[in-house]
């Protein structure tokens, strides 16, 4: 390209009266109008305005303008909206710079004269930098018309199918040897109490059905590499020792199998065998082999279900199996895990039998549970009188200090259940009832009526001693009612801890590979709070569920579709454009130390062998700047953000 | 004499610290006029040069801003710039300069009243240890 000597425009904006008069605009207007380069500069009343932008327009085609300098707003305001004129214009965006005299100045500088001349000096920064810009490409890569999505629970599943629907191959990879998560343990659901097998089921079965949805159930994913529109995903498909296709799921093979080993599913209430299907209505129905329970394994004989099984599917000898696939985005949906109350002590969950868990609960009042969906104690009789304890674990600075946001809704939802099922008394310790959602006030007022007693208190402690000799055998609640200013005992027969919610064990694993961050308590940060709720910092990857946050169903549905639906608007195009502000470096000045390769977060260095230098793959560079910091010989630099630039800034500055 | 009004340049990350002095300013929080801000995309683009640069230019002081650590846009960007730091203010201390005249801070893209806070902080600091005097200090 031929050097072009910079002839700048500058453009002070009075920003109605924001900027002017707390910054006297036409001093910095005359001010500009002497600095090197700069061949005209104005001041106007809004320069965002329709007319604002004309000027910039002509003056750059009537006068031959190829930098811009606008004073203004911050650049995350109208950087864009600048850019653009240029463009109309027919120059580069990035000949374009912006001094945010605003945000930065005339809002926060009490003094006229002083924020005249900060203005003054910014607006000398700005022109410095931008005669050295230079105009920037970017290409377009094609992508891979498919999507990875990691967690088949009702997130995962709603995500999976939206994006099916649009006609893009899918893959679901679930751990466990079912799809469903949570929502599959459940019998009623708030706040309409719908049945979640009705509403779940379908859902699950249409996943199975659909032909672009690949499931990968008793899978995991193992690496993820490459960048967005082009991943390469690797999954290990754990053994079944079950062949899929030979199975029929009659189910024979779980009678027959002489081994009883707590179910998981069951929260440990009920057994399953050591060849087993999670729950009756699992997706798919073929069941697992658990090695470390299966006598054949651990002793080397028994092979009942093989002997048992008609369609000669059982299959000792499988393996680890490896799939290797390439998607064009990934959608993370690896959900929650409850609380373990174990270490609150005082609750006494794990000591008296009587007190469960909320999981626990929903399997006992569940059709296909361990009691055929009757609320009863061990003792097989129904309870009398029941607690349910508000915000365990959750709302608690020695243990998760956020709310869980769904636990006062179950809690409801329970004492509804206890009510209806057994007529038992039903207490509920709450520290405040949350129920903001559609219908869920009126879920609360229709349980206030039911004549459930509800206490605003948090639970000191659980116990078996208790006060009254016919109130031998029960487990007393021992709390201050805040409300009445009283200490109150309450013998109950069963006690149900609302625990909270929790990321999933190994959602840090995922998140690594994937370049997602996590907060404080462990949940997946989406890029913006409110702007960007499904994306995340890392282009192409997209949350889903309660992998971000603790979420209730309907809002977890909703965040599904959402990210389906980005996903979908990132690849519909068939490419994807790379950045243009992203690092380069100097093969010439090069000397082949690799440091950066090791300073890139994104593993977007590679080295060449042949030449001895470092390559940055334009397509994965975020353009953080860590290999341009670290690199001694100055070889490596980001585009836009280059030592001249910055260092002009810093001159003009000083 | 009038009194001395230092010379601030401050260094800070496009996503937490220059989007929190944004938000300094929409919530009109005022703060001292003695600093000039320099976006960078991250901390992690931090060169050393470039604080040596602002001194040997005449700065009184260098402020640093970037994500808590756990929030830097490009997963680690922060903690490499604070790895760095040590190693500046070493050398600045080998020239004569206080060490305290750089400073790093995280200042998320939510806390514009820490924003105000630190800088004023940071201005009232580098007043009392009075101008930097880069000239003879470099002219050894
Ligand atoms: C006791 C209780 C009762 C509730 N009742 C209701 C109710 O009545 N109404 C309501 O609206 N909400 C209710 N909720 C909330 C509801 O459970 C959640 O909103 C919903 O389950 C969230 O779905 P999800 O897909 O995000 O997570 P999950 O259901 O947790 O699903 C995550 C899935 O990802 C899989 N997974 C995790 N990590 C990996 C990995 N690394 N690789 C592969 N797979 C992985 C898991 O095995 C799981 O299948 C209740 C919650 C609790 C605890
Ligand atoms: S982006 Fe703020 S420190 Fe890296």
């Amino acid at each position: 390209m031929i050097y072009e000597k910079p002839r700048i425009g500058v453009y002070i904006c009075h920003c109605g009266s924001n900027i002017s008069p707390k910054v006297d605009v036409e001093a910095v207007a005359r001010f500009a109008a002497g600095l090197d380069n700069v061949a005209v500069s104005r001041d106007y009343k809004f320069m965002c305005s329709n007319p604002g932008q004309d000027f910039i327009v002509n003056d750059i085609k009537q006068m031959g303008l190829n930098r811009v300098v606008v004073a203004s707003c911050s650049p995350r305001m109208h950087e864009p909206t600048f850019r653009k004129a240029c463009e109309k214009a027919g120059i580069s965006p990035h000949y374009f710079q912006m001094a945010n005299i605003r945000e930065q100045t005339s809002w926060v500088t009490a003094d006229s004269a002083h924020a005249t001349q900060k203005a003054k000096d910014q607006v000398a920064a700005a022109a410095a930098r931008v005669a050295g810009h230079a105009a920037l490409t970017s290409r377009e890569v094609a992508v891979q018309k498919s999507i990875l999505v990691i967690g088949a629970g009702i997130a995962g599943i709603q995500a999976s199918l939206t994006a099916a629907e649009a006609g893009y191959d899918v893959h679901l990879v679930e751990r466990e040897p079912s799809i469903g998560g949570h929502m599959a343990k459940f019998d009623k659901t708030f706040p309409t109490l719908d049945c979640a097998a009705c509403i779940m089921t379908p859902k699950m079965v249409e996943a199975a059905q659909k032909e672009n949805i690949h499931l990968h159930t008793w899978s995991e994913v193992v690496s993820v590499e490459g960048f967005v529109g082009n991943y390469k995903v690797r999954v290990r498909k754990k053994p079944r020792y079950v062949d899929m296709e030979k199975c029929t799921g009659c189910g024979v093979c779980q009678q027959k199998c002489p081994v009883k080993v707590p179910s998981e599913f069951d929260e440990g209430l009920a057994f399953r065998k050591a060849v087993y299907s999670p729950f009756p209505q699992a997706v798919p129905n073929t069941p697992v082999i658990d090695k470390d329970h299966c006598i054949y394994f651990q002793k080397g004989k028994c092979r009942a279900c093989e002997k048992f099984c008609e369609a000669a599917a059982i299959d000792f000898n499988q393996a680890d199996e490896f799939i290797d696939i390439v998607v064009g985005a990934v959608i993370a949906a690896t959900g929650f895990k409850a609380f373990d109350p174990s270490p609150l002590t005082a609750y006494g969950y794990g000591i008296f039998p009587e007190v469960y868990t909320s999981l626990e609960f929903e399997r006992l009042n569940n059709a296909t549970g361990p009691t055929a969906g009757k609320i009863l104690m061990k003792n097989g009789q129904p309870p009398r009188k029941v607690a349910i304890v508000h915000c365990v674990g959750s709302r608690d600075r020695h243990y998760r200090k956020y709310c869980s946001r769904v636990c006062c809704m179950y809690s409801m939802k329970f004492a509804h259940l206890v009510r209806e099922k057994t007529g038992a008394e039903v207490w509920e310790f709450y520290i405040d009832m949350r129920s903001p959602g559609k219908l869920y006030e009126e879920f609360y007022n229709r349980v206030q009526e039911e004549g459930v007693h509800l206490v605003r208190g948090r639970v000191a402690q659980i116990t078996d001693i208790t006060d009254h000799p016919e109130d031998a055998g029960c487990l007393t609640v021992v709390a201050e009612n805040t409300l009445a200013r009283r200490v109150l005992r309450v013998p109950v027969d069963m006690v149900i801890l609302s625990v909270g919610l929790e990321p999933a064990a190994g959602s840090d694993a995922v998140s690594r590979m994937l370049g997602i961050q996590r907060d404080a308590d462990g949940w997946y940060n989406e890029l913006h709070a409110k702007l960007a709720p499904v994306k995340t910092a890392a282009s192409g990857i997209f949350l889903a569920g309660c992998c971000q946050g603790p979420k209730d169903i309907p809002d977890t549905v909703a965040q599904a579709s959402a990210a389906a639906g980005e996903a979908v608007s990132l690849l519909s195009r068939g490419t994807v454009r790379t950045l243009a502000e992203i690092s380069y470096i100097d093969p010439d000045r090069c000397s082949g130390c690799r440091i950066c390769v090791d300073m890139c977060p994104y593993s977007a260095i590679s080295f060449d062998d042949g030449a001895g230098v470092a390559v940055v793959n334009d397509a994965l560079c975020q353009g953080c700047g860590s290999c341009a910091a670290a690199c001694p010989s100055s070889a490596a630099g980001i585009r836009h953000f280059n030592d001249g630039q910055i260092m002009a800034e810093l001159e003009a500055l000083t | 004499m009038s009194a001395f009004e230092p010379k601030i340049i401050a260094m800070v990350c496009n996503w937490c610290t220059y989007t929190a002095a944004d938000l300094a300013g929409t919530s009109r929080l005022m703060y001292p006029h003695n600093v000039r801000i320099i976006r960078l995309m991250c901390t992690g683009m931090l060169d050393a040069k470039y604080v040596l640069k602002a001194f040997l230019e005449g700065a009184d002081g260098v402020f640093i801003g970037g994500c808590h650590p756990g929030d830097c846009h490009y997963i680690n960007g922060n903690l490499k710039a604070a790895r760095r730091i040590p190693g500046i203010a070493a050398i600045l201390e080998q020239f004569g300069f206080s060490s305290e005249r750089l400073e790093l801070k995280w200042i998320g893209a939510s806390e514009g009243p820490e924003f105000q806070e630190h800088i004023t902080r940071f201005v009232e600091t580098i007043r009392a240890l009075g101008p930097s005097q880069a000239a003879t200090a470099m002219i050894l």
